[in-house]
């Protein structure tokens, strides 16, 4: 027994021992506000997904049906949520055809099942708040978390237009403390002379929603996003929770049983 | 091992497919036979459908079934000599005249199989904990490149094995290339498995149990154990970790060139075994269970 908690204390210490940077390219993310258990938020989260993604980025491993799970009844999903031509069983797949998709874009955006489980939440938020206006772009937009993307920003009617500010640093130490006072979405990156220069975004022009009001809307976008990634996982945290309570029943037992038996050894 | 990467292939993800890409490789780079190994593991001259088939093959049917006789083996040898003691000691040499039992001796059942009982819900816990509340346990047991569909065109940018591989991923990425080839770092990988099968020959030790062993023994676990840790750790990340050496050193990568002692280290461990464990001061053997 003790061999056992000693290697599983082993495995512990190696995944413990650092733990990879979810984000490679040094920007400072601004962590997204999920909330597992909101089921308004899921719900309008779902509307915006099937409103502003669906067309072009799928959901193939999800079932509309499944979304009763967010208190919706069959009917409501079928009157607001579907395409006509699909039925209820039916996986959310994208309007747009791949070869299309490959013939406009370069290449076919990516089905979003399982993206905040490649990307995470985070990044999927920050992505979201992260397009500003730039001229030399072929969409006019770029992305500060994903930059040069081809994916055009869709959202740019309630969002209004953000464009990019430079702050310059003396050095590298300066720049990520300015990246950090930011408070949200900022990007540290080295210029010539040993200078740095911190990127951030300010609202140029205003969309169809306050700043206040778009962020919610991601919000709830990403919130739905995490939850087709995996949509068991209340459920697997509530049975775990059984779980550990008659595992722990199991143990007053066994241990009692063992110390009776092992009594009269030594 | 190979259970774990038959199996790993399987979710078809982009780690799947590149990690059995790399693993596939290293039997690519066994002079002269190579390729042909290579396209005889794979059945195709990449990885494709035929690979995955006979991997799931090999992961639920024939491994297993290896695995099974393993055991098999096992419970015979377990039933033959029967098991040690944190002693270290010879439990038959002393047995009761009249019954011919071994005095220090009690029977696997109910002692053994009412004490593994607790070992076994504890693991059970353990193991509840991670399947129910941290499946990904931090992106080391679920990585999230995984969770993209395998794609033969665009590679990962960073390839890392699963966890329990890091340690002879290390030594595997630490072995320079010698003669063109970069098989000597396949070998070394290879035999820092093999080694543990000659452990009982390697050990010179008077005593069994560590209680009585010297501090030789005792300090060349401990680093061991240690080298074999932080070569864990060095598996997971990049090689320029560390930053590179001076230009006295060639500006070598540091976390290069502590994979390389770490990995004589491990190697010294069994290869020095005869020599440190014979010499050892070791304590007194007591003559029953103490």
């Amino acid at each position: 027994m003790m061999n056992v908690v000693a290697s599983l204390l082993a495995a512990a210490l190696i995944a413990a021992t650092g733990c990879a940077s979810a984000n490679e390219s040094g920007v400072r993310l601004d962590p997204a506000p999920v909330r597992r258990l909101d089921v308004d938020s899921l719900q309008r989260g779902a509307r915006n997904f099937v409103n502003y993604c669906l067309n072009c980025h799928g959901a193939q491993y999800m079932r509309y049906n499944r979304l009763t799970d967010l208190g919706l009844t069959e009917d409501q999903i079928r009157d607001n949520l579907m395409f006509p031509t699909d039925k209820i069983g039916s996986t959310m797949t994208a309007a747009m055809s791949k070869a299309d998709a490959a013939a406009w874009f370069g290449t076919p955006p990516p089905d979003l099942s399982v993206e905040a489980r490649v990307r995470g939440a985070d990044w999927l938020y920050s992505y979201l708040v992260g397009f500003y206006r730039d001229e030399k772009s072929v969409t006019g937009w770029n992305n500060l978390v994903f930059p040069n993307v081809v994916m055009p920003h869709v959202l740019w009617h309630l969002s209004g237009a953000q464009k990019l500010v430079k702050t310059e640093y003396e050095d590298q130490e300066k720049a990520e403390a300015g990246a950090i006072a930011a408070r949200g979405l900022a990007l540290a990156e080295p210029v010539a002379d040993g200078k740095w220069t911190v990127k951030t975004l300010a609202q140029d022009t205003p969309g169809e929603m306050s700043a206040i009001e778009y962020k919610a809307f991601v919000a709830d976008l990403v919130n739905f996003l995490d939850y087709i990634a995996e949509p068991v996982r209340n459920d697997r945290i509530m049975i775990g929770i059984v779980v550990m309570i008659y595992l722990g029943l199991l143990f007053a037992l066994v241990y009692a049983l063992k110390r009776s038996y092992w009594k009269d050894i030594h | 091992m190979a259970e774990a990467f038959f199996g790993y292939l399987l979710p078809w993800g982009q780690m799947s497919y590149w990690g059995a890409q790399v693993i596939v490789n290293l039997f690519s780079a066994v002079p002269v036979i190579g390729d042909d190994l290579g396209t005889w593991i794979r059945g195709d001259y990449t990885i494709s459908d035929v690979t995955l088939n006979r991997f799931f093959a090999f992961h639920v049917a024939a491994v297993p079934l290896v695995l099974l006789i393993l055991v098999v083996v096992h419970l015979m040898a377990l039933h033959d000599v029967g098991s040690n003691n944190p002693d270290g000691i010879e439990i038959k040499d002393l047995k009761d005249p009249t019954t011919g039992h071994p005095v220090d001796g009690i029977p696997f059942h109910p002692y053994y199989t009412v004490k593994d009982l607790v070992g076994v819900v504890v693991f059970l816990a353990f193991f509840s904990m991670a399947v129910f509340f941290w499946p990904d346990v931090g992106g080391y047991f679920l990585e999230a490149n995984n969770f993209i569909p395998a794609n033969p065109l665009q590679t990962p940018e960073h390839i890392a094995p699963v966890w329990y591989f890091t340690p002879y991923y290390a030594m595997l990425r630490a072995v320079p290339s010698f003669l063109n080839s970069q098989f000597w770092g396949v070998l070394v990988m290879g035999a820092a498995v093999v080694i543990l099968f000659f452990l009982p020959w390697l050990d010179r030790g008077r005593v069994k149990s560590i209680r009585y062993r010297g501090i030789g023994y005792k300090a060349w676990l401990a680093a061991f154990v240690v080298s074999f840790l932080i070569l864990g750790y060095l598996g997971t990340v990049p090689i320029t970790i560390w930053g590179q050496f001076g230009s006295m050193l060639g500006h070598a990568d540091r976390a290069t060139v502590a994979a390389r002692v770490l990995t004589i280290v491990y190697f010294l461990f069994f290869i020095l075994m005869p020599w440190y464990t014979a010499r050892d001061t070791t304590k007194p053997v007591p003559v029953r269970l103490t």
